[in-house]
């Protein structure tokens, strides 16, 4: 019995003490680049140790201030420009969208919601070609509106599946009583499916901020002038001229861009953690 | 549980088919305009010799020639990609998988843990974490000084064609959390009087996992294995912002190839063959994958939908 137990202890411990490995071998590149981003270049080169001799900030100031033209001030305001209305229109199209699969009857309605499952597989690779042909053709290259305006439409299908998910899990006969007071659906909607699945629009809110902000190939493909440029696109520049820069520099700009989706993260990671179980998807 | 079917209603009430098509009206404007119409138009492409510079031919399965038989980058490319694909993917669901059951085990602060596991998944695919990479792996960079600190010498990680490939794949590998979130949930799952019952008939940790976890997850990764080999074949950042596709074109990832040929040489009608050709792996893929899993989704409603 004794035996028994002292194994026991034994394994909890080598299980702890493997987790705090992994732990540490998941952060310590975080860590590293925080760092960094306070070193001299001569420092980031010459030691693996995460404390700085001494704290620079002029990584931040200078970096900041950028090489060219424009600072990270305008970087950063791009980005927001282009992200928060993407997410907020994401959040009221697929809303609306996955209300209507949830709950409503109507003619054609499995093949249209088998079609939002498959065009969930269907890789952007195959679609940005005519895509960008189409932005083209409307004017809207070097716009944020590819990326807005498509938001608006549901075309995230992802969002969709999540929230269909969610609101198919409310009891329908919460909306049948509300209908019988003589509710409007929107107004069903409105009152009682939107605070309900508060939790599932709040991982919505989390996942495509995220992966806005830290989307580069569209970005890429989409803007072209400098003074356009969200922060992925800024930062892969001054990647480009960095044999040349210091590269505490570009440290310390990438420190403050991964800060909002973190920030956000730890803010609602109950949310994060959550939404990623109950719909299972990407990552 | 077949005599409790409800009675379908075949007939649609006239006002619940309005409010839905309402409801759902976006996505069908979206659908058409920024989904269906370009998959379609991406397919006709790929049959011209398109490119934004001057009026499109039709040219026939002459993209799809060139690149099958005279295109050697093509095969370059999709050889690194598929073996990036069996690199990364397993590498990463295998160590998920084995992390999720060292924290199914009931011990405390697990949350904690799932936190700084999950961290690296919400940065992942940033252009900062490219950055980071290609710094820790440089060859005067972090992992190797901290290898010849510990006597095992410096090695070229993104430099040689042999380690390259594998670098980014560490960086998959890295991302596991969000896997590791999923197989947790599913884990939790498993009811606990199977595992009793197992220990009850004497089996051993190798059986009680190969006949009662592995066979209990399979839905959880098998959908896995297709989000990530979806994500793992289209991967264009890390290779593209950490090797530029180097050295000697060993990341030269389908991605990569074809954000080149499309926006770089502005080949787009041979860029949407070859997008297609990627389309049909992926779709192959996910069949043997969906045929073998047929339900991985759980409905409060029963179904009823």
């Amino acid at each position: 019995m004794h035996m028994a137990r002292f194994k026991k202890t034994t394994k909890i411990t080598i299980s702890y003490i493997f987790l705090a490995i992994i732990g540490i071998l998941m952060v310590y590149p975080l860590l590293w680049m925080i760092s960094a981003s306070f070193k001299t270049n001569n420092e980031i080169f010459s030691s693996i140790g995460l404390l700085p001799k001494e704290i620079m900030w002029n990584g931040y100031a200078d970096g900041w201030r950028g090489s060219g033209q424009y600072s990270f001030s305008l970087y950063f305001s791009n980005t927001f420009m282009l992200v928060v209305p993407t997410v907020v229109f994401t959040v009221i199209s697929s809303l609306l969208v996955a209300y209507g699969f949830a709950r409503f009857r109507f003619r054609g309605k499995k093949v249209l919601f088998a079609l939002v499952i498959a065009s969930l597989m269907l890789p952007n690779e195959v679609v940005i070609i005519p895509r960008y042909m189409v932005f083209n053709s409307l004017g809207w290259l070097n716009t944020y509106l590819p990326f807005i305006i498509p938001a608006a439409f549901a075309t995230y299908s992802f969002f969709i599946f999540m929230l269909v998910q969610y609101v198919r899990s409310i009891p329908r006969e919460l909306d049948e009583s509300a209908r019988i007071d003589g509710c409007n659906s929107f107004r069903i909607l409105y009152e009682i499916i939107l605070p309900l699945t508060k939790p599932a629009i709040i991982s919505v809110i989390i996942f495509q901020f995220v992966w806005r902000w830290n989307d580069f190939l569209n970005a890429l493909i989409y803007i072209s002038s400098v003074r356009k440029y969200p922060v992925s696109l800024a930062l892969r520049m001054s990647l480009d001229v960095t044999d040349t820069i210091s590269w505490n520099q570009t440290m310390a700009m990438s420190v403050l861009s991964m800060l909002p989706p973190v920030l956000l993260f730890f803010m609602a990671q109950k949310y994060f953690v959550e939404g990623i179980s109950t719909t299972g998807l990407k990552g | 549980m077949r005599h409790r079917r409800p009675t379908r209603q075949l007939k649609y009430r006239a006002d619940d088919q309005r409010a839905g098509y309402l409801y759902i009206l976006p996505w069908i404007i979206g659908f058409l305009a920024f989904q269906l119409y370009p998959f379609l138009a991406s397919f006709v492409y790929s049959f011209t010799d398109f490119s934004i510079l001057r009026p499109m031919k039709f040219v026939g399965l002459d993209n799809y020639k060139r690149m099958f038989t005279s295109d050697r980058l093509f095969w370059t490319s999709l050889k690194a990609t598929v073996l990036y694909v069996l690199m990364a993917v397993p590498g990463k669901l295998i160590f998920a998988l084995f992390i999720a059951m060292v924290l199914n085990m009931k011990l405390k602060f697990i949350n904690f843990f799932r936190t700084i596991y999950y961290l690296p998944s919400i940065l992942g695919g940033s252009v900062a974490i490219s950055i980071l990479w290609r710094f820790l792996f440089s060859r005067n960079g972090t992992v190797n000084s901290f290898l010849n600190s510990i006597g095992i010498g410096s090695l070229d990680w993104l430099g040689s064609p042999n380690l390259a490939l594998g670098t980014m794949g560490l960086l998959v590998v890295w991302q596991f959390g969000s896997s590791m979130v999923l197989f947790l949930a599913g884990l939790k799952n498993i009811p606990q009087e199977l595992y009793e019952a197992a220990r009850v008939d004497g089996a051993g940790r190798i059986k009680t996992f190969t006949k009662i976890t592995l066979p209990m997850l399979s839905p959880v990764i098998f959908f896995n294995l297709i989000m990530q080999m979806i994500n793992a074949f289209k991967e264009f950042n890390a290779p593209y912002l950490i090797t530029q596709g180097g050295p000697l074109n060993s990341t030269y990832l389908y991605g990569v190839m074809l954000y080149e040929n499309a926006f770089t040489y502005l080949k787009m009608g041979y860029a949407s063959a070859q997008s297609w050709v990627l389309f049909s792996i992926i779709m192959g893929f996910t069949a043997l994958t969906f045929k073998s899993s047929p339900y991985w989704t759980y409905y409060e409603d029963g179904g009823e939908f």
